[in-house]
C-alpha cells in the first residue's frame, strides 16, 4: 500500500459520501433519507481511516483533514464517475450500483492483504459496502423492472454511467492489477442489469481519468463547498 | 426535536365529570389515573384519539422538516469527524420521523394522509425550524438550545398514557441527549477557538435564544390544552414549568461557554429560587406560527417538491412489488 493507492481509496468514499449526503431531506421516501444518511455516514468513516492510513504513509504529518480540506482538484484521486452531480433518483442508484459492485470486489481483494492495517481497513469497508450493494441492486431492478418511466429513467442513467466504469479497470503504476476485477464486476452487474430488464450499453472509447487528478469539472464545485468553511479559518479547530 | 403545537389553542373540550361518563371512558380514565398505558386496541375518547394523533404527527413532521436547518451545513461541515456526527444526527432525526409516524399510525392514520396534511399546510411542524441555519454555529446552538428544549419537553412524554407513543419517546430522547451533548459540543469548540469562532457562537446564541424560548409554547394562562391534556396524562408538565427549568439549565451553561445571555433582564431571584427573565415577544412566536417567519414558504416549497419529485420513484417501487406478488402467484398456481 502506498499514499497514492490510500488516496484513491479514501478520496473514493469521500467524494461519493458527500454527493449522497446531498440527498437528505430531498429523497422520495423517508427510508431513502435515511438510508442515503447511513451509507454516506459509512462511506465518510471509510474515508477518514483512508486518509488518515496515507497521510501517515505519507509521513509529513498531514492528517484526514489536511487531506480532504486542503487539496485542489488535480491532487484529488478518486475515479471520476463518483464526483458526477446526484441527478435524478435513478441517476444516484444506477451510480450507486456500479460503483458498489466494484468497491465490494476492490475490498474483498485488500483484505487478504498481508498488511494488518490496510487490511483491517478493507476488511470493516467490505461489510458495509455489501449492504451498500444490496441497497442500491435492489432499487435498480425495482426502477428497471418497475413502471415505464422508471425504467426510461434507469437505462437512461445507465448510458450515461456505463463509460465512466472503464476507468476502474485500467492498470497503471499505482494499481497493476486493475483489470483483474473486471470480469467478475462485469458478471455480478450483467446479473443484476439483467433481472432489472435493462440493456448493458455497449463500450464507447471515452475514458474518464479522476484517478489521475484530471477531473470533471464538477469536482471543483464540490470542493469548493465542501472546503470553504475550513479554509476560511486556517489554522483553526472545530 | 419536538413541536410546541399540541397546546396552541383548539377546540377540545374540557374532561367531563365522572358522573356524566359512560361505562368504557370511567374504565379508560380509571387506567390513565392509575398510570396505566393506553393501547392502540383499547377504546378511548376519540377526542383523545384526536388530540394524540396531531400531536404525534405533528412531533414526526417536526423531526422531517427539522432535518433541513442542519442538513443545510452537512455538505460544508468544517471537520470529516464533524460531517460524520452531523450526518448521524440528522439521520436519527429522519429516524425519529419514521418511529413517530407509525407510533402515529395505530391511531388510524396512513402516513401518506399525515404527509399529505402537512404537504398541503394543514398540519404543523414546529416553528423553530422556520428559522434559518446562517453559520456553522447555529448547527452547535441547535443542538445545544433546540434539542436541550426538546428533551425538556419529551421527558414527561416517555410517561404519557398511551402507550406507543411513550415507548416510541423513550428511545427518542436517548437519542436526543446524544444530540443535546454534540451540540455543546460543537459551542465548547467554537469558545475555545479563535476570536473569529468565539463571535461565531455568540451570534448564533444571540438569535437562537429567544425562538428557542418560544418553543415551550405560550404562557399557561393562555394555553387552551392544557387542562384536558393534564387530565389525560398526555401533557404532564406545563409549558411555563418547562421553560423556567429550560432557563434554570442553560443560563451556567452559557456562562461555562463565556458566552451573554441577550437578555439585559435575565437575574436569578432569591426568592423564587429561579431565574427571571425579560418578556417575550409572543407576536414573533405567533408571526412565525402563523406561517410568516423567515422560511416558512421555503421549508414548506423543500417538503412538497421531494415528495412530488419523489412520486415516480414510490410509483415504481409499488409496480414492481405488484409484479413480484403476480409472479409468485403464477408460479404457485
Amino acid at each position: 500500500m502506498n499514499f497514492e493507492y490510500a488516496l484513491r481509496l479514501g478520496d473514493n468514499s469521500l467524494i461519493l459520501g458527500q454527493r449522497l449526503a446531498e440527498w437528505l431531506g430531498h429523497s422520495p421516501a423517508l427510508e431513502e433519507d435515511i438510508a442515503s444518511a447511513n451509507i454516506s455516514l459509512d462511506l465518510i468513516g471509510q474515508a477518514r481511516l483512508w486518509l488518515t492510513l496515507a497521510g501517515r504513509l505519507e509521513g509529513r504529518g498531514r492528517d484526514e483533514d489536511a487531506l480532504a480540506y486542503l487539496r485542489e482538484e488535480r491532487e484529488f484521486r478518486n475515479c471520476t464517475l463518483v464526483e458526477l452531480p446526484n441527478g435524478d433518483f435513478a441517476f444516484t442508484v444506477v451510480r450507486r450500483v456500479l460503483f458498489d459492485a466494484y468497491h465490494g470486489l476492490l475490498l474483498e481483494r485488500l483484505a487478504l492483504s498481508g498488511d494488518a492495517d490496510l487490511a483491517a481497513i478493507a476488511a470493516k469497508s467490505k461489510k458495509e459496502v455489501d449492504y451498500h450493494r444490496r441497497h442500491s441492486a435492489d432499487w435498480v431492478i425495482r426502477l428497471g423492472d418497475g413502471t415505464e418511466e422508471s425504467h426510461r429513467r434507469a437505462q437512461a442513467a445507465l448510458d450515461a454511467l456505463w463509460n465512466y466504469t472503464h476507468e476502474f479497470f485500467v492498470p497503471d503504476a499505482v494499481d497493476p492489477g486493475a483489470a483483474e476485477l473486471h470480469a467478475p464486476w462485469l458478471a455480478d452487474v450483467r446479473s443484476i442489469l439483467a433481472e432489472a430488464t435493462l440493456q448493458v450499453p455497449a463500450d464507447g472509447k471515452f475514458l474518464s481519468t479522476g484517478r489521475q487528478g484530471v477531473h470533471s469539472e464538477h469536482l471543483g464545485y464540490l470542493l469548493a463547498e465542501m472546503q470553504v468553511l475550513h479554509r476560511a479559518h486556517p489554522g483553526a479547530k472545530w | 426535536m419536538y413541536t410546541q403545537m399540541m397546546d396552541l389553542p383548539g377546540q377540545v373540550s374540557k374532561g367531563a365529570a365522572a358522573a356524566d361518563m359512560s361505562a368504557e371512558e370511567r374504565a379508560f380514565q380509571a387506567t390513565v389515573d392509575a398510570e396505566g398505558k393506553i393501547e392502540p386496541r383499547d377504546w378511548m375518547p376519540e377526542a383523545y384519539r384526536k388530540t394524540l394523533l396531531r400531536q404525534i404527527s405533528q412531533h414526526a413532521h417536526s423531526e422531517v422538516v427539522g432535518m433541513y436547518p442542519e442538513g443545510n451545513w452537512i455538505s460544508r461541515a468544517p471537520s470529516l469527524k464533524r460531517k460524520a456526527i452531523l450526518i448521524a444526527k440528522v439521520q436519527d432525526e429522519g429516524g425519529h420521523g419514521l418511529y413517530l409516524y407509525s407510533a402515529a399510525e395505530t391511531l388510524g392514520q396512513s402516513r401518506d394522509q399525515m404527509m399529505a396534511a402537512l404537504n398541503s399546510g394543514r398540519a404543523k411542524y414546529s416553528s423553530i425550524f422556520n428559522y434559518p441555519t446562517l453559520t456553522w454555529a447555529d448547527v452547535g446552538a441547535i443542538g445545544w438550545l433546540v434539542d436541550g428544549a426538546a428533551i425538556m419537553n419529551q421527558i414527561p412524554l416517555c410517561r404519557c398514557s398511551y402507550g406507543p407513543y411513550a415507548r416510541a419517546m423513550i428511545r427518542v430522547c436517548k437519542e436526543e441527549s446524544f444530540h443535546q451533548r454534540q451540540g455543546f459540543d460543537i459551542m465548547l469548540a467554537l469558545c475555545r477557538g479563535t476570536p473569529r469562532q468565539k463571535e461565531m457562537a455568540q451570534d448564533a446564541f444571540n438569535r437562537w435564544w429567544w425562538p428557542v424560548l418560544q418553543m415551550f409554547g405560550p404562557p399557561d394562562k393562555d394555553s387552551v390544552h392544557s387542562a384536558q391534556s393534564a387530565a389525560w396524562k398526555i401533557k404532564r408538565v406545563s409549558n411555563d414549568d418547562l421553560r423556567q427549568k429550560f432557563i434554570d439549565v442553560t443560563v451556567p451553561q452559557a456562562e461555562l461557554l463565556g458566552l451573554a445571555i441577550p437578555d439585559p433582564e435575565l437575574a436569578w431571584n432569591p426568592e423564587r429560587g429561579h431565574y427571571d427573565i425579560g418578556a417575550i415577544d409572543w407576536d414573533e412566536f405567533w408571526r412565525v406560527v402563523n406561517g410568516d417567519g423567515p422560511l416558512n414558504r421555503e421549508r414548506l416549497a423543500t417538503r412538497v417538491a421531494a415528495y412530488e419529485e419523489g412520486q415516480w420513484v414510490r410509483d415504481a417501487a409499488v409496480a414492481y412489488a405488484d409484479k413480484q406478488r403476480a409472479r409468485a402467484r403464477k408460479e404457485a398456481a
